[in-house]
């Protein structure tokens, strides 16, 4: 690597005009990079939307009725959690040490089960009480903010499993292993997209809301 | 051998590959935040009112934590790209959201209370 690294500082005094483009894995990268921010307006337009309708019961359950912070801590930490074990696994990635990668990826897989199971059963329960969608405004915002990252994570799951098979059948090849450090930008993302749901809609719920 | 390095992708500690310490800070820095903010909405020891502020720093924080540690975003001169597409996005997630919950609120506000406007469509 210290030829790349040679080459990095050789780069960075040279014109602009004369650079070569840059290799595909930053250009990739980059353009995911974009994807997510983008991706994270889509979210913010969903926070907006909670943060407005929040207060909107409708003479139903409110957020502070509904929601059980020990749960939400729980998820948080599965999410957190995942988000190491993903990073530990883009390094074995970059070692190309296949069985490491397969142990970390693994976890992190299991973590994102653990995660969409506890939420899946949170939602079960709420449209169990009658606290669905359709029952109030704050309800669709809810579960349109919270389900749109739950989706999220539910396609990093397969993601994932379509990466490990990549893996398995074409080794780390220069494609599959930028493929995989897309992904794991995805899952650091989604995790960062987590901070604002568990703040702003279950934290947020019992100490009045802002909107 | 061609000049390849053209600015870093994020998500790419461009010193150290093999960097588990650096997960591991970040790890901790970010279990601190959770645990603050999780403290902070249940505890009575904070003055009420300051409780959703507290928060939105403890959740910014943690935001920052997950960028630098996790995604490997920094101020680094190769990163130009990264770090101003990352202030577009935080400047567009500003607008829709905080212009959203000001143009309601106000509408809200001016909006006539609902037994009037009830009576008017009789």
């Amino acid at each position: 690597m210290s030829s790349g690294e040679e080459a990095l500082h050789g780069s960075a005094g040279m014109p602009l005009a004369l650079r070569g483009p840059a290799p595909p894995k930053v250009v990739a990268g980059f353009g995911f990079w974009l994807f997510l921010l983008s991706d994270i307006i889509v979210f913010a337009a969903l926070f907006a939307a909670y943060a407005v309708l929040s207060g909107s019961t409708a003479g139903g359950p409110s957020g502070a009725e509904l929601f059980d912070k020990s749960r939400v801590f729980l998820e948080t930490m599965c999410l957190l959690a995942s988000s190491v074990t993903c990073g530990f696994g883009s390094m074995a990635i970059f070692r190309s040490n296949a069985r490491a990668m397969y142990v970390w990826m693994g976890i992190t897989f299991l973590l994102g089960v653990c995660f969409l199971t506890i939420e899946g059963r949170e939602f079960a329960s709420m449209v169990a009480a009658g606290a669905g969608p359709s029952h109030s405004a704050f309800l669709s915002a809810f579960f349109a903010l919270v389900g749109t990252h739950g989706l999220h994570v539910s396609m990093g799951l397969i993601w994932l499993i379509v990466m490990l098979l990549q893996v398995k059948t074409l080794g780390f090849k220069p494609m599959v292993t930028r493929r995989f450090y897309c992904f794991s930008l995805f899952w650091h993302a989604l995790d960062i997209v987590w901070i604002g749901v568990f703040t702003i809609v279950y934290l947020g719920a019992n100490s009045g809301h802002a909107g | 051998m061609q000049v390849e390095a053209q600015g870093h992708a994020p998500g790419v500690d461009p010193h150290e590959q093999h960097n588990a310490r650096g997960y591991l800070i970040g790890l901790g820095y970010a279990l601190v935040l959770t645990i603050a903010s999780f403290w902070a909405a249940t505890t009575s020891f904070v003055y009420a009112p300051a409780v959703p502020v507290l928060l939105a720093t403890l959740a910014i924080a943690q935001m920052g934590v997950h960028l630098a540690f996790f995604l490997h975003i920094s101020t680094a001169p190769d990163q130009a790209n990264n770090l101003l597409a990352l202030a577009f996005g935080v400047f567009v997630s500003g607008l829709i959201i905080f212009g959203s919950i000001l143009i309601m609120t106000h509408l809200d506000h001016h909006m006539m209370p609902m037994d009037q406007l009830i009576q008017i469509q009789r």
